[in-house]
């Protein structure tokens, strides 16, 4: 190993008897520490259990590092951090001193998109922006389109929007608790979470024709009528929900490990989320019950029954439990679109903006020329400008919408909830353990397609 | 274009022409009485007030203190370099960027929106993150894709492209990766 000439004391004890017998190679130390290692661990009170070798198993308290901090970065490739966001982390031991988050690696230049595409093609684009619940991007964009056109969509298209948006506000709470308890190490919760999104998903399919990206909801009502049968379909997801939902009640809600993990963790209080412009869950969780399909209620929201959930502790727990439960008043709602669904035109009969149908293309020059117009050219909306907000998953996602009287739009700029909830980051992992800061990132919820847009 | 289409627009013109008329919403009128210069339009239905560049985080503040407009939900910018129709609003010098905020009031249960001019020559906005600290994004989002400068915002940085990348790729003269080609009287490369 070693060419250390051996000290004196390294050598055997006893002398050589015989001289010509070649002196043992020189011992260095390191060999010498084995061999004393070796002797001492077979020894005969070697398997005695001694007092002097005291083991703190539990760890204690760490000794004091005055100012010493490591700066370490969590992504853009990490599992928990959703997709693409990079966190740089100051520590301070276990510690997390400072927060900030990096964010564009998603970037695509989608609002750049939008001004390229027409009103028609608009939907496309927006829906790939909250990817796990695009049905509110589509909405959005639409009922902004809609206010500079000032036109009144039909009364069941305005139900069927609010069914499938409640429908894909299970489908992403869903998603939600698949990842969150994939990221706090409740695994099997993964399994259940994408289960039961996966029924929602189906019926969203077998409507829309996608599993994601429906391009379902365009300016002047919807894409197509829903099937027959949906009724059924609907009605027979909701009890597979709910009762998936009582299943991770049962696994979740007094799991002392899952509340370890998460109760007191990341707090928040009401305060910084309004001064943050942080809405949705998140907000509720401070307990302020700010809902816009409560408080200035949108589609027809005013007109069915459903509560407001909030807590009041502001933790990850809380987080987890108002996205809980609004998948319980998500179901109520649905269940009441099924009942009191209205008849009628799906979509607004303004042959300027909606396609005629297949079969009038045949037999109507007229219907011919509106269908192509439509599809090239696209309708072109009055010079304006609004603001369209809709409560997502996730809070508020506004669509400001500018137009200069032609078929494509100035600006599109999307305000994406996800966006400024991230910046809760910051105050919520402050004073947090590393391994925190991952169950604080999952109870965000972000979907970085609407972050980086 | 069609009777309809001529329709919908005259009615927008209207509205534009209605703007130096008194304003039925409160909060604007009274944001019309303090700051001189500021106007008042009616945007289908949405209350938008017009203030200058030097009012800008004044208005923000006195919206947030006074009319309890606690959430700053976004800002962003609007490059009207080429827009094909831009109605007149009275009271308003146009200029090339505008900075849009949009106010959200949770007690009066309404919204508001506060728009200034920026001139290309002086791309600048007084920042009011101190106001509403949330816009530090948005702020930061509205510099790197428009280039516009916000004074006071001490981490303004690029946060969707990348640190090195040149141009501010929402402007409407901005031409990404494309071989720039002169056009006689053409107001962009393309």
């Amino acid at each position: 190993m070693s060419t250390d000439t051996p000290s004196d004391d390294m050598l055997p004890d006893e002398p050589m008897i015989d001289s010509d017998v070649i002196a043992p190679a020189p011992v260095s130390e390191w060999e010498a520490e084995e061999q004393e290692r070796l002797e001492r661990q077979t020894a005969e009170p070697a398997q005695e259990l001694t007092v002097e070798q005291e083991l703190v198993l539990t760890g204690g308290p760490w000794p004091e590092r005055d100012g010493e901090t490591m700066i370490i970065n969590m992504g853009p490739q990490h599992p928990s951090t959703h997709g693409v966001l990079r966190l740089m982390l100051e520590l301070d031991g276990e510690e997390i001193v400072r927060a900030k988050p990096v964010i564009g690696y998603l970037h695509t230049g989608m609002e750049k998109t939008g001004e390229e595409l027409t009103y028609v093609q608009g939907a496309t684009n927006v829906t790939r922006m909250d990817y796990a619940s695009p049905l509110s991007n589509e909405l959005v964009y639409s009922t902004a389109v809609e206010q500079l056109l000032e036109i009144e969509v039909p009364e069941r298209a305005v139900w069927i929007r609010m069914l499938m948006c409640e429908l894909n506000r299970m489908s992403s709470h869903l998603l939600f608790q698949a990842t969150n308890g994939m990221d706090l190490g409740a695994v099997s919760m993964m399994v259940y979470g994408w289960r039961e999104r996966e029924e929602v998903l189906r019926f969203l399919e077998k409507v829309t024709g996608l599993r994601m990206n429906h391009n379902y909801i365009r300016p002047g009502g919807v894409a197509v009528d829903l099937p027959p049968d949906w009724a059924d379909d609907v009605l027979a997801l909701c009890e597979v929900v709910e009762e998936g939902v009582r299943e991770y009640e049962t696994i979740l809600n007094e799991n002392p490990i899952w509340l370890e993990r998460t109760v007191g963790v990341g707090t928040i209080t009401t305060d910084e989320c309004l001064a943050l412009g942080i809405t949705g869950p998140i907000l509720r969780s401070t307990g302020y019950p700010w809902d816009l399909r409560k408080t200035m209620p949108y589609l027809a929201y005013d007109q069915v029954d459903f509560d407001v959930i909030y807590t009041e502790n502001g933790d990850v727990f809380d987080r987890y439990r108002i996205r809980l439960y609004e998948i319980l008043e998500s179901i109520r709602i649905v269940r009441q679109c099924v009942k009191l669904m209205p008849l009628g035109d799906y979509r607004s009969q303004d042959r300027k903006i909606t396609p005629p149908p297949r079969a009038r293309i045949d037999e109507s020059m007229e219907a011919l020329i509106h269908h192509f117009k439509i599809f090239t050219e696209g309708f072109r909306v009055p010079a304006g400008e609004t603001y369209a907000a809709v409560e997502s998953p996730r809070g508020e996602i506004g669509c400001y919408l500018v137009s200069d009287g032609g078929p494509k739009p100035v600006r599109m700029h999307v305000r994406g909830p996800s966006f400024y909830n991230l910046q809760s980051l910051a105050p919520m992992v402050l004073g947090e353990m590393v391994a925190d800061g991952v169950a604080v990132i999952s109870s965000v919820d972000p979907i970085m397609g609407e972050v980086d847009r | 274009m069609t009777d309809a289409d001529d329709a919908r627009e005259e009615m927008h013109e209207d509205e534009a022409s209605e703007a130096p008329a008194r304003p039925d919403d409160v909060v604007a009128a009274a944001v019309l009485d303090r700051f001189d210069g500021a106007v008042y339009r009616s945007s289908l239905g949405q209350s938008v007030v017009y203030v200058a560049r030097e009012q800008w985080r004044d208005v923000l503040e006195y919206l947030r203190d006074e009319h309890d407009f606690v959430q700053g939900l976004d800002i962003c910018a609007v490059d009207h370099l080429v827009d094909a129709v831009r109605p007149e609003i009275a009271g308003v010098e146009f200029e090339r960027f505008e900075i849009v905020a949009n106010l959200l009031s949770h007690s009066q249960r309404r919204r508001i929106r506060v728009i200034t001019q920026v001139p290309e020559s002086d791309p600048t906005v007084p920042s009011v993150i101190d106001v509403y600290p949330g816009l530090a994004f948005a702020e930061r989002e509205t510099w790197d894709l428009f280039g516009i400068d916000f004074p006071g915002h001490a981490g303004l940085a690029r946060i969707l492209m990348p640190d090195d990348w040149e141009g501010h790729p929402l402007r409407k003269d901005d031409a990404p990766a494309r071989v720039p080609v002169t056009f006689k009287g053409d107001p962009a490369p393309r």
